[in-house]
C-alpha cells in the first residue's frame, strides 16, 4: 500500500469565455481527473468559471524574488516603449 | 548575499508599511512565518472542525429548503478549510503535518466549535452570530499582509454572507413563530451570545500576539475593536427579533458611540481553550476517526494513480 501523500496540483480557472484562465489556488489530489473533479467542487461551486486547468505544481517554474532585480532590469530604462514618451500637440486628436 | 538578518528584517518591515503584501518566495522572517502557520492552520482547522454542530443536524432540519442551504453551508466550510490549508502550505508545512497537529491537539481551533447545538435554533444563532463574528473578523483579514492568507480570504468573505442571511433568517421564522419557537430562539441567543464574544479572544491588555501582528499588518485591529465593532452590528439586530441579549450591563453609551457591555467569563474562556469545553473530546474524536477510516481511500487512490501512471509509461516506452 502506498503511504504517499497526494501531489499538490494549480487550479486555474476561466470564469467566462473571452477571458482567461487565472490561478485561484490549489489542491491536493490522487491523478489529473482526481485534481480536476476537486477543483470543481473547491473552487466552483457558484458557477466562477466555464473551464478549468489543473497543472501539477512540481511542473511548475518561478521566477526567484531574490534575482527579481537583474530578471526585471532590461525593461526598466525603456521609457520610449510606452506612448506617453512620445510628444505630439494637444490640437492633434484620436492618436 | 551580504546582506544581515538585520538589514533583511528591515527591508521586510519597509515592506509591510509600505503597503506591499508578502508572497510565498519573498524573504519572511522565521516568526512571521511561524506565526502565520500557526494562525492560517488554526482558521483552517476551525472551519473543518466548525462543520461537525452543524452537521449535527443536516438530517432533522424542518423542511427541504433548510436543509438543502445548510447542506451548501457546510459544504462552503470544508471549501473554506481546504483554502485556508492550501495558503498555510506554501509557508513550508505539509498537509498531514498539519493534520498531525490538530489530531495530537498542539493545534487549536476556535473554541466556539466545542459548544454543542442542542435545538434546530442553535444553527439559526450559530449562522446569525458565530458566522456574523467571523465575518467581521474575515474583512478585517482580507488586507492582512501574507498574499495568499489574503486573497483566501476574499473568497471566503464572498461567500459567508449567505451563511449569515440564511441563519438570521432562520432566527427570524423562529421568533415570528409559537412561543415554544420563540423561547427556543431567546435560548439559543442566551447559550451562544457570550462564547460569540469570546471568539475575538482575550482582552488587548492580556494578548500576546496583538502587538506583533498588528505591526506585520497580520492583523488590522485589535481584539477589542472587532469585539466591540460586533457588539455594535448585532445588539439592533437582536432587537429586531424581538429578542433579549444575555447581559444586564448592555447599555449604549451616547458619548462614546457604542453599547457598553458586561464582563465576559474568562475563566470559562480559558477552560474551553485548554480542552475542557462541553465537547473538545468529542470534535477531536470525530476528526480523528474521519481521518484514521479515510486512511485506505487515500491509499486506495494513490495506488491507482501510480499503477495507471506505470500503464502508461508502458505505453509510451
Amino acid at each position: 500500500m502506498s503511504t504517499k501523500n497526494w501531489p499538490l496540483w494549480e487550479v486555474f480557472i476561466r470564469s467566462k469565455s473571452g477571458l482567461e484562465h487565472r490561478h485561484v489556488g490549489s489542491l491536493h489530489a490522487a491523478d489529473a481527473k482526481m485534481a480536476m473533479e476537486n477543483a470543481r467542487d473547491v473552487y466552483t461551486r457558484r458557477q466562477e468559471g466555464v473551464s478549468i486547468w489543473v497543472v501539477p505544481s512540481s511542473a511548475i517554474t518561478a521566477s526567484n524574488p531574490e534575482h527579481s532585480g537583474e530578471l526585471f532590469e532590461p525593461a526598466q530604462d525603456k521609457a520610449y516603449r510606452h506612448p506617453t514618451f512620445y510628444d505630439l500637440p494637444n490640437e492633434l486628436k484620436h492618436i | 548575499m551580504s546582506l544581515t538578518i538585520d538589514r533583511l528584517e528591515e527591508e521586510f518591515q519597509a515592506k509591510i508599511d509600505a503597503g506591499h503584501n508578502i508572497e510565498p518566495k519573498d524573504w519572511m522572517p522565521e516568526k512571521y512565518r511561524k506565526t502565520h502557520i500557526r494562525q492560517i492552520s488554526q482558521h483552517a482547522h476551525s472551519e473543518i472542525v466548525g462543520m461537525l454542530p452543524e452537521g449535527n443536524w443536516i438530517t432533522r432540519a424542518p423542511s427541504l429548503r433548510r436543509k438543502v442551504a445548510l447542506l451548501a453551508k457546510v459544504q462552503d466550510e470544508a471549501g473554506h478549510g481546504l483554502y485556508l490549508y492550501s495558503a498555510t502550505e506554501t509557508l513550508g508545512i505539509s498537509r498531514d503535518e498539519l493534520f498531525e497537529q490538530l489530531h495530537s491537539g498542539k493545534a487549536k481551533y476556535s473554541s466556539i466549535f466545542n459548544y454543542p447545538t442542542l435545538s434546530w435554533a442553535d444553527i439559526g444563532a450559530i449562522g446569525w452570530l458565530v458566522d456574523g463574528a467571523a465575518i467581521i473578523n474575515q474583512v478585517m483579514l482580507t488586507r492582512t499582509s501574507y498574499g495568499p492568507y489574503a486573497r483566501a480570504m476574499v473568497r471566503i468573505c464572498k461567500e459567508e454572507s449567505f451563511h449569515q442571511r440564511q441563519g438570521y433568517e432562520i432566527m427570524l421564522t423562529l421568533c415570528r413563530g409559537t412561543q415554544v419557537q420563540k423561547d427556543l430562539a431567546q435560548d439559543a441567543l442566551n447559550r451562544w451570545w457570550w462564547p460569540s464574544l469570546m471568539m475575538f479572544g482575550p482582552r488587548d491588555a492580556d494578548s500576546t500576539h496583538t502587538e506583533q501582528s498588528m505591526k506585520w499588518k497580520i492583523k488590522r485591529k485589535t481584539n477589542d475593536e472587532l469585539r466591540q465593532q460586533f457588539i455594535d452590528i448585532t445588539v439592533p439586530q437582536a432587537e429586531f427579533l424581538g429578542l433579549t441579549v444575555p447581559d444586564p450591563d448592555l447599555k449604549w453609551n451616547e458619548e462614546r458611540g457604542h453599547y457598553d457591555f458586561g464582563e465576559i467569563d474568562w475563566d470559562e474562556f480559558w477552560q474551553v481553550v485548554k480542552g475542557n469545553g462541553p465537547c473538545n473530546k468529542e470534535r477531536l474524536d470525530a476528526r480523528r476517526s474521519a481521518y484514521e477510516n479515510g486512511a485506505w481511500v487515500r491509499e486506495a487512490a494513490m495506488a491507482y494513480a501510480e499503477k495507471q501512471e506505470q500503464k502508461r509509461l508502458a505505453e509510451v516506452g
